[in-house]
């Protein structure tokens, strides 16, 4: 229980044991349940929407009417200590939320959850003292996962999604209490959850356009910028309060918890709750001008995201999320999932180029291409992550998929273009460098990693080659139009009047067919191009676990090169006779025997999940290419049985000349 | 081979309706077309080989035929542009649908010249057709005398006749018509090819990723590997059997519709052409007339003979051209409509046949494990 307060520091290895929370999904998702069902009581709460730290007292009042006793709410300097890692820009922001919302009940408790207590409350020592130093706070937050005690604090954001809805005075009775209630349901047993799992989600059923004029979006974006660290604190609020019922059985405590900070506040969140109407039924697109001569542009893409999951007992969520969000969540599973060997799927790249010409409004058909493909990309993303047993089970994924506003993230602006590109190419470029350094013991991963290789060499000649069936088929399609242009102009001129008719007759026809080919060239483009794309990225994802499961066996060979190191140490002193030095030595063989059995097991425990998630990732590839073959030939077979028709149709008037 | 050669002007010793070139040899650099054609008596056929020279020449003999009254008349069956072994780009070009497929379609329109020729009133009495078709010596090796009807090989000047201004009103509308109809088939036919060439790539780019699909097919006994395997080989089946549908349906709009646009428009040339000597003629005389108004008396009774000679060639002439537009306009409407019937049943064929076999793809895909 030190560990968490050491890491921090070192903060190299903090992955490794985040990762474990996940890695047995059953436990944390035992404690979550367990907690989740005495939140439940704390749940109902009537908010009203000018007033946030009031009905904050509120939630807790109804709390305590559950329960215990008084709940005081004030605390300036936790805000502070926020807002001011908000500035630095912290790398991870949910982290930092976990991180407050630990600050905040810190004060309270001083009972079973010590650990966390005692983290936390150097943080916020250190957080309202020294701000610079608040990017290492990150740390600390994953330590607390890492922990059985602390993982359901964190799931515990989990439920605070429909508090913060009803910051929007939304009527939220029933919303907290279904989901939550579900929840507390499923705490019956673990498996019937498992196999809700694995339904198919759906996901993302529309996505939305709206421009709205430069003028009125300037304050949008400007209070949207503000919004977003007044928005952390609207979070830091509900999951603070969630913690508190957490936390609450034992003793009475107090609470010091964060108060609105600024005036902005408000007036973002009304801003962003019309934002979040999901009844708009486009995209969304800000522009913001700068008051300089340039005109920048500053537009977002909103996908809205419905999220229907057996796991939420049926509830519709509807969430907007930009495309960097999505990219934020990318970055936050690998981080956590990555190094335990788990293929995190990843998202479509960042296009600038694509997304430059739609924003620039080129009205062409590629644009539209462009937004659709991308539309497309995202939502299979979505699936997989969904659909997989364990990425479903972490809480940033059930915070995106349900919050209504999630923390901008900051970093994955980083992370745009060829940032996100060298990220994920990082990956593959270390294995190959390593694969010379391992000597593989295990044969069926060498073959693997060989399989995954020329696969990927496959997958992006597929591509290539789709992609030019494509280009002919868009051609094709031009054609046709151009010839129903020609065969209507040749009917016009034509003098029989049957011939005539006939000519005009097929000039539609033309036009019909022209349409068909269109489909066609999308269906080529969405079933298989998009498909093999999607596995070109997967692919690079499976060699990251390789990867990764190839640096845990580096760390395993340098603690034992370091543990042999030591024995040799201790040779040469017991052959030099210093009994002082010696028991030192003697106890820090002892801490790297230790560490030696640890990177062992932890190489073991790797290895083991990457090759069950290979496994898992070949019969998904199967699978989904049968299902997008079926759907496919489906809809092939549809525009055969137009054509028919057509020509059917057009049959009697080619016979009707005369 | 026979050497039978019966009298010209009874007609011909065949069949002009079934002429068929249905072979073609390459040797070297030229095309010799197998020409077959049945003899009236019923017994046996001629075959015979013709090189595009001994077309040419036939052609050459058709249009110096001085002897028949309003010769210019005639719209003159279109003879297709030389075709060699290898064309380059720009013989491929004019060719445009000929070019394509093994010289099938170039054969046809051989044939189809030939039929034309053989079943003309007027034509067919010549002797060269007869020798053309039956006499199994290659006649057009010596070099005929190119003459006034060469093609449309007129210099500029010559060009502005064409918008002279017609005496007769038929013959004015029908030029214009004419010239609007060429424009308008000839285009129909350029963007038709072009879908045609579009569908042959997308065939190809089919046949290409079907072929690459059977590279993911790895051997080994993991069953998830051979699921994947098996998946792959049936897509590939998938794309195969749409890699043949889209080369079926290029090839039914190259055989039918896409002949029929390219005889269409080598016809509205033709009778271009023809209206063209027509008014080459129309010119003449009135420039006859005019010579003949001026002439001194020492040189009048000259003038008034070209005149009235002129005057009845013309007359002639718009006598048999009358007689062939009709006639061609029977004709092309219903040549026309057998390509478009024709090509919307084989069409048909194809789209059923496809949508038969992408459904039992999609039942196996359904039924597969």
């Amino acid at each position: 229980m030190d560990d968490p307060l050491i890491e921090p520091i070192s903060s190299q290895t903090e992955n490794k044991p985040a990762g474990e929370v996940v890695s047995e999904p059953s436990d944390d998702f035992v404690d979550l349940t367990n907690n989740v069902s005495v939140t439940t009581e704390s749940a109902v709460a009537e908010i009203p929407l000018d007033e946030p730290s009031d009905d904050f007292v509120d939630i807790l009042g109804s709390e305590t009417e559950a329960q215990r006793e008084e709940v005081v709410v004030a605390d300036v300097t936790v805000e502070a200590a926020v807002a001011k890692s908000e500035v630095t820009s912290v790398v991870t922001e949910s982290p930092g939320d976990g991180k407050t919302e630990s600050n905040a009940e810190e004060e309270a408790q001083e009972t079973s959850t010590a650990p966390i207590i005692d983290l936390s409350g150097d943080l916020l020592a250190s957080d309202t003292q020294q701000p610079p130093v608040s990017d290492k706070i990150t740390n600390p937050l994953v330590d607390l996962l890492s922990d059985d005690s602390p993982a359901p604090a964190v799931d515990a954001k989990k439920p605070s999604g429909p508090p913060q809805k009803s910051l929007f005075g939304e009527p939220d009775e029933d919303l907290f209490g279904e989901p939550l209630g579900a929840i507390s349901k499923k705490t019956v047993s673990k498996e019937q959850k498992e196999n809700k799992t694995a339904e198919p989600a759906d996901i993302f059923t529309e996505e939305a356009v709206t421009t709205t004029p430069s003028m009125s979006n300037t304050s949008t974006v400007n209070s949207k910028t503000n919004g977003v660290h007044s928005e952390e604190d609207a979070d830091i609020f509900s999951e603070a309060t969630v913690e508190l019922s957490l936390d609450s059985p034992q003793n009475e405590r107090k609470n010091e918890v964060t108060a609105k900070p600024s005036a902005s506040a408000p007036t973002s969140l009304s801003a962003a709750a019309s934002l979040a109407k999901p009844q708009s039924a486009a995209l969304e697109e800000e522009e913001a001008e700068l008051e300089d001569k340039f005109d920048i542009l500053v537009s977002y893409f909103y996908y809205q995201i419905s999220t229907t999951l057996p796991l939420f007992r049926n509830k519709t969520f509807t969430v907007r999320r930009r495309f960097s969000d999505f990219l934020g969540l990318y970055e936050k599973l690998s981080e956590k999932h990555g190094p335990n060997g788990f293929i995190v799927p990843p998202p479509p790249e960042k296009s600038i180029l694509g997304m430059t010409k739609v924003k620039v409004g080129k009205e062409d058909s590629s644009s539209a291409d462009f937004v659709e493909r991308r539309r497309g990309a995202l939502e299979r993303y979505l699936q997989r992550v969904v659909n997989h047993p364990s990425l479903i089970q972490d809480p940033d994924v059930r915070e995106f998929l349900e919050r209504e506003e999630l923390p901008r993230a900051v970093s994955t602006q980083a992370l745009s273009g060829a940032g996100f590109l060298k990220m994920i190419n990082k990956a593959t470029d270390a294995v190959s460098k390593m694969t010379i350094k391992m000597n593989e013991s295990d044969v069926w991963f060498e073959e693997k990693l060989q399989e995954v290789e020329s696969a990927d060499q496959q997958f992006r000649k597929l591509h290539a080659l789709v992609e030019s069936l494509v280009v002919h088929r868009k051609e094709l399609s031009l054609n046709t139009a151009s010839f129903a242009k020609s065969t209507a102009m040749l009917g016009s001129a034509e003098d029989n009047t049957a011939l005539s008719r006939a000519l005009s007759q097929l000039a539609e026809v033309e036009d019909k067919m022209e349409q068909l080919h269109q489909d066609q060239a999308a269906n080529d483009t969405f079933s298989f191009a998009e498909l093999i794309a999607d596995y070109i990225r997967l692919l690079g994802a499976v060699r990251g676990s390789f990867d990764h499961r190839m640096k845990v066996w580096q760390r395993w060979q340098d603690a034992q090169a370091m543990l042999q190191k030591k024995r040799e140490t201790e040779a040469k002193l017991l052959w030099a006779n210093k009994p002082d030095k010696l028991q030192l030595a003697k106890e820090e063989i002892a801490e790297w025997e230790a560490k030696v059995t640890q990177y062992e097991r932890d190489f073991e425990r790797v290895s083991a999940t990457v090759r069950k998630e290979v496994v898992r990732f070949e019969k998904e590839k199967t699978k989904n290419f049968k299902k997008q073959i079926i759907k496919y030939l489906e809809s092939l077979l549809q525009s055969q049985q137009q054509l028919i028709k057509y020509w059917e149709a057009f049959l009697p008037e080619a016979k009707a000349i005369a | 081979m026979m050497e039978e050669v019966k009298e010209v002007v009874s007609a011909l010793s065949v069949h002009g309706h079934n002429i068929k070139i249905p072979e073609v040899v390459t040797d070297g650099d030229t095309l010799t077309f197998l020409v077959v054609s049945q003899k009236l008596s019923g017994t046996g056929e001629y075959h015979v080989y013709r090189t595009w020279d001994d077309f040419e020449w036939l052609q050459q003999h058709l249009f110096s035929q001085e002897d028949v009254p309003g010769i210019q008349g005639i719209i003159f069956p279109p003879l297709p542009a030389k075709a060699h072994v290898n064309p380059s780009a720009k013989v491929m070009k004019q060719l445009g649908f000929l070019g394509l497929g093994e010289w099938q379609p170039y054969c046809k329109a051989l044939e189809t010249f030939l039929q034309q020729v053989a079943t003309h009133k007027i034509l067919s009495k010549n002797k060269a057709v007869e020798v053309f078709l039956t006499s199994s010596d290659a006649p057009g090796r010596q070099k005929v005398k190119k003459n006034i009807f060469n093609r449309l090989s007129q210099a500029v000047e010559e060009m502005r006749k064409e918008g002279h201004k017609d005496v007769d009103e038929f013959f004015q509308s029908e030029r214009d018509h004419n010239l609007v109809l060429t424009g308008c088939s000839k285009t129909a036919a350029e963007k038709f090819l072009d879908v045609v060439l579009t569908e042959q790539k997308v065939a190809v780019a089919c046949g290409h990723f079907s072929a690459a699909l059977h590279l993911c097919v790895e051997a080994g006994e993991d069953p998830d590997k051979k699921a994947f395997s098996r998946l792959c080989v049936k897509i590939s089946e998938v794309f195969d059997s749409m890699k043949k549908n889209v080369t079926s349906v290029a090839e039914n709009n190259m055989k039918t519709l896409g002949l029929g646009l390219d005889l269409e428009s080598r016809y509205q040339e033709a009778e271009r052409e023809m209206l063209f000597r027509r008014t080459c003629k129309l010119v003449e005389l009135e420039n006859a007339k005019r010579n003949a108004e001026k002439a001194k008396p020492v040189k009048k009774a000259v003038m008034e003979e070209v005149k009235t000679a002129t005057e009845t060639e013309f007359q002639q002439i718009c006598g048999v051209s009358k007689q062939e537009i009709s006639r061609f306009q029977g004709v092309r409407v219903k040549m026309l409509q057998q390509a478009l019937v024709q090509w919307c049943e084989k069409q048909l064929l194809t789209a059923k046949e496809s949508a038969d076999q992408f459904n039992q793809h999609l039942q196996a895909f359904r039924g597969m494990a």
